[in-house]
């Protein structure tokens, strides 16, 4: 049961094997059962959500079941979402019952999926580890001991313990890849403006990018399917036509060029990952790909340009949180000034302030041609190296994180060290390509996720090479212990 | 560049944040180590190389100015710290 697919989940449902109502209840279930040792989840309510599965059940019966109808799915606490508290992991927020839906909400709404919990993540999505949400750090289901990765750490506990079949997540710079390396399962960030950024609690807003996280590329393609579209409330959303991103699914992979970034397996990745990732990558071999060594030679800036962008981006963005409109607001205060000052210092956690701060100072006067345009202008060499990659090969493939899970509490006050889990994921943000991961292996007992990088809009054929990985492997089908 | 004690309260006022004597303290070591993480930009040749400010270099796209949503006051306000009628309530600020 625990690892159907969504595509068996569905048509057990339309064959009425059992109902949206017994699945949610059992989700649930195992919800209430788990939640306490992980803390994967800021809101559940079951009410809710039990509601939308008679509704989802309503549906079926009539006939009118699409392929997510009926399914539970967790939302990442980033999306806004009607009647529900939306918390984006921060104090500010922990009142904030939003007055409208997503777009991405919207459309899981839409087609009848079931709203299962709101999950828990880093605060304003800022963080690797999932420590720094003001709702308390996430665990990681394959050792309570060690972090889920972040910022979507809420929602890599949730499809690594089997608290739903899929969970949404955002990546700005590794968000949902590298959590699902720690967790082990399959995570997608697709091409920049792919998915409706429309009430998406905003970070940095130009590298900003939601994604399906669930046990497998194929159910990954069919959650791409709903989130998908152009949406006019956003104004860097893309105009294209609707795809089916099922549809290269078992395609045949002869003959795919692989490029291997040297870049990826230098000085900081732990050497019992880059045996499991050369093992993946002989294993791409058998199944008929070709091997190409490329070189990112901009790809050592990622991190710096990242680091000057999405503070600049999130300190004009957290503005907003001023305790006027909405959100949280101090109780005690002499004036307007001593009002904002203290709200703002209360209300957010000390790795938001760090990020406003550097953010801040990076757009000062005097410093904004040195920091901003320069960094603006690093982001484009490192767009046309990929550019240039891909005239010679169809993916890009390496390790998502430099390391397996590490323990809460390791890197909490030394952000350099945090910081340096994105080495590998950040560039893809830079550059809008659509990346996942996948599970590709174990080092002690902990997951280790294979990047796949690929060309603009690309989606459809990444998902194909993930799932014929996944039909020759079974890495993802593997469940952490306890979790069974 | 080295981030001075200064340097942190002129952008903690620019950013409305109050930061207290022991914070300051905690920042000024972690804001510089992330600021020599970010100096490593300064020996890049960009000269002639144009800015990057959208993944896909798509330009901004106009509609027309008409007004979409109406009467959002009573979804609005209930969500606000305080409110008076149909006002958000702040300190005073004209005498």
């Amino acid at each position: 049961m625990l690892n159907l697919s969504l595509q068996s989940l569905s048509s057990n449902l339309e064959k009425k094997t059992f109902s949206s109502l017994e699945l949610s209840k059992f989700y649930l279930q195992r919800i209430k059962h788990h939640n306490p040792s992980l803390n994967a989840f800021i809101t559940i309510d079951e009410e809710k959500s039990l509601l939308m599965a008679s509704k989802a059940d309503e549906l079926i019966a009539k006939g009118k079941k699409l392929p997510l109808t009926g399914i539970p799915i967790a939302q990442k606490d980033i999306f806004c979402s009607q009647g529900w508290t939306t918390t984006c992991g921060s104090k500010m927020l922990e009142n904030f019952i939003a007055p409208y839906d997503a777009t991405v909400i919207e459309k899981f709404n839409e087609v009848g999926a079931v709203n299962i919990g709101k999950t828990n993540m880093d605060e304003f999505a800022m963080g690797s580890s999932n420590e720094t949400s003001y709702f308390g750090a996430v665990k990681n289901p394959w050792n309570l001991d060690l972090v889920p990765g972040g910022s979507s750490g809420g929602s890599a506990a949730v499809i690594a313990a089997r608290l739903a079949p899929g969970a949404t997540g955002t990546d700005t710079g590794g968000s949902i890849r590298q959590p699902a390396s720690l967790c082990g399962f399959t995570g997608l960030k697709p091409t920049y403006g792919l998915v409706s950024r429309y009430g998406m609690i905003a970070f940095a807003s130009s590298l900003d990018q939601a994604g399906p996280m669930a046990i497998s590329a194929e159910d990954c393609s069919l959650m791409m399917n709903v989130m998908t579209g152009h949406d006019r409330r956003d104004s860097t959303s893309i105009e294209r036509d609707k795809e089916d991103y099922g549809s290269k699914l078992n395609g045949s992979i002869k003959g795919l060029k692989i490029g291997i970034p040297k870049e990826f397996f230098g000085e900081g990745l732990d050497s019992s990952v880059q045996k499991v990732i050369d093992c993946a990558i002989d294993e791409y071999k058998k199944l008929g790909a070709e091997i190409i060594e490329i070189s990112l030679p901009n790809n050592h800036l990622a991190i710096p340009v990242y680091y000057v962008i999405a503070p600049a981006e999130a300190s004009s963005n957290l503005s907003r949180y001023d305790g006027v409109r909405y959100g949280f607001r101090t109780k005690e205060y002499d004036d307007l000034m001593d009002m904002y000052f203290k709200t703002r210092q209360e209300g957010f956690g000390e790795e938001v302030k760090r990020r406003i701060l550097i953010g801040t100072y990076v757009l000062s006067a005097g410093y904004y041609d040195a920091y901003y345009l320069k960094a603006q202008k690093i982001r484009r060499l490192i767009s046309e190296d990929f550019t240039k990659v891909f005239k010679k090969c169809d993916v890009i493939m390496g390790p998502s994180a430099p390391s397996v899970a590490f323990k809460a509490g390791e890197k909490q006050e030394d952000p350099l060290a945090m910081y340096m889990q994105d080495i590998y994921t950040i560039s893809t943000n830079l550059a809008g390509l659509p990346a996942m991961s996948i599970p590709a292996g174990f080092v002690n007992h902990l997951p280790v996720g294979l990047q796949l990088i690929g060309n603009y809009f690309s989606e459809a054929n990444l998902l194909n090479i993930a799932h014929s990985f996944q039909k020759n492997t079974d890495w993802h089908l593997q469940s952490a212990k306890g979790f069974e | 560049m080295t981030i001075s004690k200064k340097d942190i309260e002129k952008i903690a006022y620019l950013a409305r944040i109050n930061i207290s004597q022991g914070e300051a303290e905690k920042l000024e070591k972690k804001l510089d180590g992330i600021m020599s993480l970010i100096d490593k930009m300064q020996s890049i040749d960009t000269d002639n190389i144009q800015p990057m400010s959208h993944a896909l270099d798509i330009s901004q796209p106009l509609r027309k100015d008409e007004v979409t949503d109406y009467d959002l006051r009573k979804k609005i306000l209930p969500l606000a710290p305080e409110t008076e009628e149909s006002l958000f309530i702040v300190p005073q600020v004209i005498e």
